[in-house]
């Protein structure tokens, strides 16, 4: 464990080996960071200190992209969290694609800056392209146009894609997604109505 | 007249933002650096940096004169290139804010309380220390960035920072590595920048502080952390602090060998 920080110090050699690989090993590195941002940040708003509390998927995914996780690392994640799902109890897993499009489109939620009363959007559009008309997206994650057009609405790829929207890890360990779902961003309706937006052959996103 | 001239320039240039919706950020900012050529707002702290400087101020009526920003008392040229550092008078790792808080109470009296009201200005009001930021910064214009992470704590605290930058949490499960550690991504429609390979953490961290057009303010690296962290998610980053010290020695000793190069004026 020792020589992860210093093989991974993505830079210069130089900056490796400066920064030393005879001090805190790894884990105590981790530890003693994590006692440095407790003492760091400020309560405010609806972002209280308990959201520097890692779960065991955050904790195994702090790393760097480029240094991969064990298999069974990964799998180990992937089935936790496919465990977390909870998919509705009636059974329907599309709801309105209209409202599904206000919530891909809205940045608003969680941030200190947020009024909690007002429910969170998903910002979908920050990572991924939807719809045709909706020209400011991000690339962080895959184009998502056309996704319901391509894959049909089968109960198989409903499951799959509320699933996903619910916890994206239960699918990919350490996905850059956020899981709105499990993490309570998104409420039932809301993530019915995003997966409307990406399967209702009505929506723009299949057009 | 400086003040004259610049706002007739960011008039122009602010009507040139907003004929083209169609062509990307990136071209708008270069129009707008164009337009500015004869100079960038950013000057107006500068100025009134400077002066804060120099003014006695403070319990003690003392200037700032006789502070020791790493390159000895007094010494400003140059010295923002080598921050943060490690200050053996207060046997701690130290970037320009916290040094600006230790001058502010030893050598003017202030408590730090009261040296903090501010950190980040907003129309009028505005901060003492983004005003400090930005000519002290200015007075690093060119040289070369050249962070040591000679003494055991300097390197601890980049150790930290590099861990910080990778720590995932909050609601959304983001770490700053989720939005900077792949080139050519952007969100929205903003590039992001990778901060893990050195040509991007150069070119991050040499452009700041920055005059920011949509704010009308001038914002420094501390800024720059704060709002990524409410990006995030994540509660207050609290001014001058230990997890703010650590990643800006990460991101800082990152961008060395590449010319300062601020303050920079961005979107
Ligand atoms: C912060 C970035 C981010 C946000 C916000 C985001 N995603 Fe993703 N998404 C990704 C990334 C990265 C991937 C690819 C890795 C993976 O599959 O987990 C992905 C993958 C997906 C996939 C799987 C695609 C496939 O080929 O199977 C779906 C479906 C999806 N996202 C839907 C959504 C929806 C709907 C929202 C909003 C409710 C959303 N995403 C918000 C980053 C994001
Ligand atoms: C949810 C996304 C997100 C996260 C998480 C995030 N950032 Fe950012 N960051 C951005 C965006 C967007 C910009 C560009 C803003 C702009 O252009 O106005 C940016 C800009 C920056 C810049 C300035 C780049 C430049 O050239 O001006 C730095 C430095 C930076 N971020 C560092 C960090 C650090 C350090 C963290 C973690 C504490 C972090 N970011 C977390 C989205 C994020």
């Amino acid at each position: 464990m020792k020589t992860r920080t210093c093989a991974t110090a993505v830079f210069a050699a130089i900056a490796a080996i400066a920064a030393g690989c005879a001090g805190m090993n790894d884990q105590e590195t981790s530890q003693k960071a994590l006692e440095v941002m407790k003492a760091s940040f400020n309560e405010r708003g609806q972002a209280k200190l308990d959201r520097l509390n890692q779960d065991e998927a955050q904790k195994l995914c702090s790393k760097p992209p480029s240094q991969e996780l064990a298999k069974d690392i990964a799998a180990g994640i992937e089935k936790a969290n496919l465990a977390s799902i909870r998919y509705p109890a009636d059974g329907r897993l599309m709801g309105d694609w209209r409202q599904g499009e206000r919530i891909a489109q809205s940045g608003i939620g969680k941030q200190f800056s947020d009024d909690p009363k007002i429910p969170a959007g998903a910002n979908c559009y920050a990572c991924h392209q939807l719809s045709k008309a909706e020209i400011s997206y991000g690339t962080i994650g895959p184009s998502l146009y056309n996704y319901g057009k391509l894959r049909g609405t089968s109960d198989a790829i409903q499951r799959y894609t509320y699933g996903k929207v619910y916890n994206s890890q239960a699918f990919t360990a350490c996905s850059n997604m956020p899981r709105f779902g499990h993490n309570g961003i998104l409420t039932e309706q809301q993530m019915k109505d995003v997966t409307a937006l990406l399967l209702d052959p009505g929506s723009p996103v299949n057009q | 007249m400086i003040r004259r001239k610049m706002a007739a320039t960011v008039l122009a240039a602010g009507a040139a933002l907003g004929v083209s919706a169609q062509s990307s950020p990136e071209a708008e900012i270069a129009k707008y650096r164009e337009a500015l050529a004869a100079g960038n707002p950013a000057e107006l702290w500068e100025a009134r940096g400077e002066a804060l400087w120099k003014q006695k101020r403070g319990p003690k009526n003392a200037s700032l004169e006789a502070c020791d920003l790493g390159k000895g008392a007094g010494a400003v040229k140059g010295s923002y290139a080598e921050l943060p550092r490690y200050f053996a008078d207060a046997n701690r790792v130290m970037d320009l804010e916290t040094r600006l808080v230790h001058c502010m109470t030893t050598l003017q009296g202030f408590r730090v309380a009261d040296a903090t009201k501010r950190v980040f200005g907003a129309g009028t009001n505005r901060s003492d220390f983004e005003s400090l930021a930005a000519w002290i910064t200015s007075e690093s214009k060119g040289v070369t960035m050249n962070v040591a992470l000679d003494h055991a704590k300097e390197r601890e605290a980049y150790q930290l920072g590099e861990k910080m930058f990778y720590f995932r949490g909050g609601p959304h499960d983001f770490a700053c590595a989720t939005c900077h550690s792949e080139s050519g991504k952007r969100i929205r429609l903003q590039d992001l920048p990778n901060l893990t390979e050195k040509a991007g953490a150069q070119l991050a961290y040499t452009t700041w502080p920055a005059y920011r057009v949509s704010q009308g303010e001038l914002r420094t690296f501390q800024w720059r952390l704060n709002d990524c962290f409410r990006q995030q998610r994540f509660p207050e980053l609290k001014f001058a602090s230990e997890a703010s010290i650590a990643l800006t020695t990460f991101l800082a000793r990152n961008a060395n060998g590449a010319a300062f190069d601020a303050p920079a004026i961005k979107r």
